[in-house]
């Protein structure tokens, strides 16, 4: 049940959420564009969460309806910007790393 | 039964290691471990929920096992799969499928509750639902068309299949329009202004399962025309804007099922991916304003009359010899051509005649936010030797030759008068180096539409062709001396 008082508190963490964010990223150098971004993308599919809830459904006669199809097409969404967003990331960020310590002759 | 404020507790620790994990990407040193930290709190988000729903009784599991069976293999397979030059493409689809993920959630969400007779009564809790099931959907599909319309951009273009195959059993070829009159914007911002209407419309009847699909409808529409107008150069800020995006429609879902770890994790990203939109806006000197609604370069571009004789291969093979600094300029025509390796191969000869080799990045040279420096890694180049703009300008005037591969308005001098499209433009002064070779294929103008003078000076020397080609038979001119 929603009422006011979670609302409120719900919209204060998503203003302090947003101020951390521009907080947190004040300077990253250009190298780190590429996986950031990425590696940011597959945070945002934090929304798997929401997925997997609303995936919870029963296969009365083989149809579990509507609602619970788009839900199994979110999850698979989510779960391919996840699991693909962090290992691209990490494949990114090994190279780079990789070749700082192999560099500088 | 389990106190609900366990789950909460464990949501906590999950968006904590989100927090440490952004912080921890922003930095060469620690940004592996950030990436962990990232995926660690996320297994522990899938895993507190999944344990939530077994206390809570789980109705039935073939869903939920088969959703993250199937998405955890095809995201390995195309992680796996993919090529370092295939990068931008593949992080859009991803960007792409987050926000898609948000946008059904919020419609599942909303059937579900019209499927049980959920809806709440009219006040607090229906309008702050509905609102946020609508932003979130709004956010949500125009995150996916637009991603998928930015894929298609960044491909350059795409195969129609089963058309009529040429001599090398290729279908037929078609470029991704670049589109956009003056009126387009006023057609997006009706379409906007029709969404938030709709969001009203559902609030005042909730059961109206028209409004819900025009809904889906035009946010999809939206999203298409938002992308269509924005030429290639201005990808990089398209493409972080729409990284943003996702973390905003992940934050409203947030609100839609009410959990706290979606909202933080959601608009951090959402934040963060807005800082990165400006660091590309400043690097190329516009408004984010002017890169969403004025079409760049289309009208009025500049026709080229004057000639200029290309060189070369052996001609530039024999002025880098014997000289003791180089600096190579990359920029999309590297990408396209695909030269990062023999760029790599060519330092690697004149570093073994004893010449320091740099290379001076354009932050918006390729078509998303660090875009050469990933190719250049993947060719195995040292960290070191990647200098920022602002560095590699001090360094240029020392500079014997300045190799420019597949580069254009980044190092047009043009900028520096204040003038024209290119006006103001930070570039890298590959003009004050001593002589400045230019791989490109042709004389034609950028994506600004602006004559390049730097092509016509005496110390100018031009190589037409293929990034990659020309790069090789430099090499073979190099190692034939």
């Amino acid at each position: 049940m929603l009422t006011m008082t979670t609302l409120v508190a719900s919209i204060t963490v998503f203003v302090l959420a947003i101020f951390l964010g521009f907080e947190l990223i004040s300077k990253v150098p250009p190298t780190l564009h590429t996986p950031l971004m990425s590696g940011a993308n597959a945070i945002s599919g934090i929304t798997i969460v929401g997925a997997l809830f609303l995936s919870n459904a029963e296969f009365n006669n083989g149809d579990p309806g509507t609602a619970s199809w788009l839900a199994f097409i979110a999850l698979v969404m989510a779960t391919i910007n996840v699991v693909g967003g962090f290992m691209v990331t990490n494949k990114m960020l090994g190279m780079i790393a990789g070749k700082k310590r192999r560099g500088g002759k | 039964m389990v106190d609900p404020v366990i789950w909460d507790i464990g949501y906590l620790f999950s968006a904590a290691l989100f927090i440490l994990g952004i912080k921890r990407l922003s930095s060469p040193r620690t940004a592996p471990q950030g990436n962990m930290l990232g995926a660690y709190g996320m297994l522990l988000a899938v895993l507190v929920t999944l344990v939530k729903m077994y206390t809570e009784e789980v109705i039935g599991y073939e869903l939920i096992i088969g959703g993250l069976l199937v998405g955890s293999t095809i995201g390995y397979v195309m992680a796996t799969r993919v090529e370092m030059t295939e990068m931008p493409e593949l992080v859009a689809l991803f960007n792409g499928f987050g926000g898609g993920a948000s946008a059904l959630v919020a419609l599942s969400e909303v059937l579900k509750r019209i499927q049980d007779s959920n809806v709440p009564e009219q006040g607090v809790e229906l309008y702050a639902t509905w609102v946020a099931i609508g932003l979130s959907g709004i956010v949500g599909w125009v995150t996916l068309s637009g991603s998928l319309m930015a894929m298609g951009k960044l491909r350059g273009g795409f195969y129609i299949p089963f058309s009529k195959k040429d001599e090398r059993g290729r279908n037929k070829w078609v470029n991704f329009p670049t589109w956009g009159p003056p009126w387009l914007n006023f057609v997006k911002g009706s379409i906007l202004l029709a969404c938030f209407s709709l969001i009203g419309l559902t609030i005042q009847d909730p059961h109206n399962y028209d409004y819900i699909y025009s809904m889906v409808f035009l946010s999809c529409l939206l999203g298409i025309l938002f992308v269509i107008p924005i030429g290639g150069a201005d990808m990089p800020v398209v493409v972080s804007l729409l990284n943003s995006m996702s973390g905003i429609a992940a934050a409203f879902t947030g609100f839609v099922i009410g959990n706290n770890v979606l909202i933080i994790a959601g608009s951090m990203v959402g934040a963060a991916g807005l800082i990165l939109t400006f660091i590309m806006c400043k690097a190329m000197n516009r408004t984010l304003a002017a890169v969403l609604f004025k079409s760049f370069g289309g009208g009025g571009r500049e026709t080229v009359s004057r000639s200029k004789v290309g060189s070369d291969p052996e001609e530039v093979a024999m002025v880098c010899d014997g000289i003791s600094k180089c600096v190579i300029i990359p920029g999309y025509g590297m990408a396209v051509s695909q030269a990062q390796h023999a760029v790599k191969e060519f330092a690697d000869l004149l570093e073994a005649q004893g010449v320091e080799i740099s290379y001076g990045i354009h932050p918006v040279a390729g078509r998303m936010p660090g875009h050469m420096n990933v190719l250049l890694a993947e060719a195995s180049v040292p960290y070191e030797q990647l200098i920022e703009m602002d560095d590699v300008n001090s360094e240029l005037p020392e500079t014997d030759v300045a190799l420019v591969i597949g580069a254009n308005d980044t190092v047009n001098p043009v900028a520096r008068s204040g003038e024209g499209p290119l006006g103001g433009m930070p570039i890298i002064d590959a003009d004050k180096a001593r002589v400045v070779v230019i791989i490109k294929r042709s004389l034609s103008v950028g994506y600004a539409g602006v004559d390049n003078d730097l092509f016509y000076e005496d110390k100018t020397m031009m190589l037409f062709g293929d990034g990659k080609k020309m790069m090789n038979e430099l090499n073979a001119a190099i190692k034939e001396l």
